[in-house]
């Protein structure tokens, strides 16, 4: 019995400490999750690592909780995509700067049929009223992330004021992008998303983006390095390093190049 | 669809993917440390619940019992805020690795091996109580005896809290963040691939997954049947 | 004791050299009880109990069905502790020392779930008595020899109560105290218990047994206590009570009656 214990503790203390022991050089980027979804960062990381030998993690949340998570300094680097959001964040001390990092742009999906017509639409408010209109389901992310700020200002700029509606065709699915575009599906509702998640998505069925083009549409994504003077535990000299390296021409270049069934789904544009 | 899970399964295995071998090791060396873990706390307050007499006991049983219902998320998301860098456990830069994994299952499963280990050894101390007084035993001596009779039923009880363990995805997530080659487990990349869309690959993860279980259970029950028949009826 | 039972392995010698009994300095009596009360739930279970039991021999304990004789049994061997009242030990209220100089053979057997083996090794161990030639020759002494690695609850009942009279033998006690333990048991397990009982009570421990078994008691005791009601109505030596019995109720138990009390 007291051998049993002794070997039980002694096997515990292996598991658990080899479990803290990790790479000491590393960056810990929170971030937006099309970046990751779309395996942009199974394809970009592995070129840094190789170069400087520094460990990335990426924990891949929405844009609203990534930037929450930075704010309470679990993060030395934060990548998402909403603008206003992201200089708030400079503003309060939390970032050092925010950089241009790429672009894409938003698109609507929903069921091939288009029962509210949106394809025929001309411009996202048109395209938005007509689905108010006709009632059809749309699914919100309803998740405070970087595309459900998008969707709201959008709807505002529709002048339809959706941010606390009881409409019954309005669903707030409170969850991920993947999780409301399976939603989506799962009710026939149409639903906005970033393309690059939905070049990348798997499950799409019947569903096809029914209206895209307009310049309402465009999705920034940015990149800032968290304060380390509000948050002394960020790794400052390996996330900088990452930070440059993103925004090198060699990165850009390969952002520009990374495809999915031939089709480019992040559009690099550093100064 | 099932038919096409089922051969990404089959494939995935036979191929011997490095990653998936990689996220499997990590899922069972967080989940038997976990189990480990919250069976020495479990059992030793599982047992002194069952055989002490104090005041606040039956409320102390109560408050367990409705611990074992207790959201993963929201174990989660209090060992991310004791952990998190600007939370008062920061400094020990825990959060986002296995480490902090075991400890939100260590917190998440503590609570279900307590209540059921509470049950199974009360039962067989009321069988005991009288011979163990008689035999003028210590508190330590009776405990120690009534794990070892009730090792059987105990072991169920670990597999229990394993079978929970094994499972959970909401606290992982949150205090592992689901890094790639870091923290990543088999139920956080099942609940990835389903946002991905890949539902076929979620679909063949989980199926690795049971059957993962369904391994862990043949050899727990095959050691315990040859144990029994060795030891006692 | 009339030997009129023959059993195959009469006790060894060997066994009191291996394991003697813990051998108080004993007084003229060694167990006083005074004005014991019992109560439960409203329910007087015993009262006023008064008893100075011999130091040595063996004392049985008679009565009818609810006379509270098991409870007695359990005041004093320590495991019930009376509402009012006390036991003392050679003059001395009980402690703990005391305690681990008792052991109790229970109705019904509660055994570890384990190996007959590891049944006696665990309370050798927890005496720190362990030896693997005591726990043969207890094992020995109840017929069990060929039994060590069988689990204990798959023991025959004659089988399981004598390996639970080996582990209270390997207490190593001054006061045995048997409670019915032969009641359910065929009559070759209820000899070899006997015989043991018996051979103890010559090597000098104390006997105390509640028995409803009359020839068991007049083969066995020395003295008898007979209860009524939850107090003790006569102490007194076998012979004079089986002869002639002081209280009516314990001429109306002997004669098989229902005794009805006037209160």
């Amino acid at each position: 019995m007291n051998t049993l214990t002794t070997k039980l503790v002694f096997w515990l203390l292996i598991l658990t400490a080899s479990a803290s022991i990790a790479a000491d050089k590393q960056v810990l980027v929170q971030s937006t999750t099309s970046t990751a979804n779309s395996g942009l960062y199974k394809y970009l990381l592995p070129q840094f690592e190789a170069q400087t030998n520094i460990k990335v993690n990426v924990v891949a949340v929405g844009t609203g909780q990534a930037i929450r998570n930075a704010r309470n300094c679990d993060a030395d680097v934060l990548l998402v995509h909403a603008k206003q959001a992201e200089e708030a964040f400079v503003e309060d001390g939390f970032g050092i700067k925010r950089h241009d990092l790429m672009y894409n742009d938003f698109v609507m999906i929903g069921p091939e049929n288009d029962p509210a017509r949106i394809s025929n639409t001309t411009n996202i408010q048109s395209a938005l009223q007509a689905m108010a209109k006709a009632q059809t389901l749309f699914a919100s992310r309803g998740d405070n992330s970087g595309t459900h700020k998008k969707e709201l200002q959008l709807w505002h700029l529709a002048k339809l004021d959706m941010s606390a509606t009881d409409a019954n065709w309005y669903r707030s699915t409170g969850s991920g992008m993947g999780a409301t575009i399976n939603t989506a599906i799962g009710l026939g509702a149409y639903t906005l998303t970033d393309r690059a998640t939905w070049i990348s998505f798997k499950n799409k069925q019947d569903f096809k983006i029914l209206f895209e083009g307009d310049s309402a549409l465009f999705n920034q994504y940015g990149v800032i390095l968290v304060n380390s003077e509000k948050c002394p535990n960020v790794s400052k000299q390996n996330a900088e390093r990452f930070i440059s390296w993103l925004l090198s021409n060699d990165t850009q270049t390969a952002i520009a190049e990374f495809e999915i069934d031939g089709q480019q789904l992040f559009y690099p544009n550093a100064n | 669809m099932q038919e096409s899970a089922i051969n990404i399964a089959v494939n995935l295995i036979t191929q011997g993917d490095p990653d998936l071998y990689e996220i499997i090791g990590l899922s069972l060396r967080v989940s038997l440390s976990s189990v480990a873990l919250s069976l020495i706390f479990g059992l030793t307050l599982g047992a002194a619940l069952a055989t002490g007499q104090f005041r606040g006991r039956a409320v102390l049983n109560i408050i367990i019992n409705a611990l074992m219902s207790m959201p993963p998320v929201v174990v989660g998301l209090l060992v991310y805020l004791a952990l998190s860098r600007s939370g008062p456990m920061g400094w020990l830069g825990l959060l986002y690795t296995p480490t902090a994994m075991i400890i939100a299952q260590t917190f998440l499963i503590t609570p279900l091996i307590t209540a059921l280990s509470r049950q199974v050894i009360e039962d067989l101390y009321l069988e005991y109580k009288e011979q163990f007084a008689s035999l003028r035993l210590t508190q330590s001596q009776r405990i120690k005896a009534l794990l070892w009779d009730a090792r059987y039923s105990l072991s169920t009880v670990a597999l229990a809290g394993l079978g929970r363990a094994l499972s959970e995805v909401g606290a992982v997530i949150i205090v592992g963040g689901n890094i790639e080659h870091l923290t990543r487990v088999m139920t956080t990349a099942i609940a990835l691939e389903t946002s991905k869309g890949d539902l076929a690959l979620a679909l063949a993860l989980g199926m690795i997954l049971l059957g993962l279980a369904l391994l862990i259970n043949i050899l727990l029950s095959s050691l315990n049947l040859s144990a029994r028949r060795q030891a006692y009826a | 004791m009339p030997n009129v039972i023959d059993i195959n392995r009469p006790g060894t010698g060997n066994l009191h050299k291996l394991l003697p009994s813990q051998g108080l300095a004993l007084n003229r009596t060694q167990l006083d009880l005074t004005d014991v009360h019992y109560t439960v739930a409203g329910k007087q279970i015993l009262s006023k109990v008064n008893l100075a039991l011999h130091a040595k021999g063996i004392t049985a304990i008679m009565g009818f069905n609810g006379a509270g004789k098991s409870i007695l049994l359990k005041v004093m061997h320590g495991i019930v502790s009376p509402t009012r009242g006390s036991v003392h030990w050679n003059k001395e209220p009980t402690n703990a020392e005391h305690r681990l100089q008792q052991a109790m053979v229970f109705q019904k057997p509660v055994l570890l779930r384990r190996s007959v083996k590891a049944n006696i090794d665990f309370v050798l161990k927890q005496r720190k008595s362990f030896a693997p030639a005591t726990r043969n020759a207890l094992l020995a002494r109840v017929g069990l020899d060929e039994k060590y690695h069988v689990p204990a609850r798959l023991l025959s009942g004659g089988e399981q109560q004598r390996l639970a009279l080996a582990r209270a033998l390997a207490c190593r006690p001054s006061i045995l105290f048997l409670d019915e333990a032969t009641a359910s048991l065929d009559p070759a397990s209820t000899a070899i218990i006997e015989n043991i009982v018996h051979e103890q009570a010559v090597a000098g421990t104390k006997i105390i047994m509640v028995t409803h078994d009359a020839a068991q008691a007049a083969r066995l005791a020395d003295y008898i206590v007979f209860m009524d009601a939850g107090t003790i109505t006569e102490h007194n030596p076998s012979h004079h009570f089986f002869a002639a019995p002081d209280s009516q109720a314990a001429k109306a138990y002997l004669d098989g009656r229902l005794f009805h009390h006037d209160s």
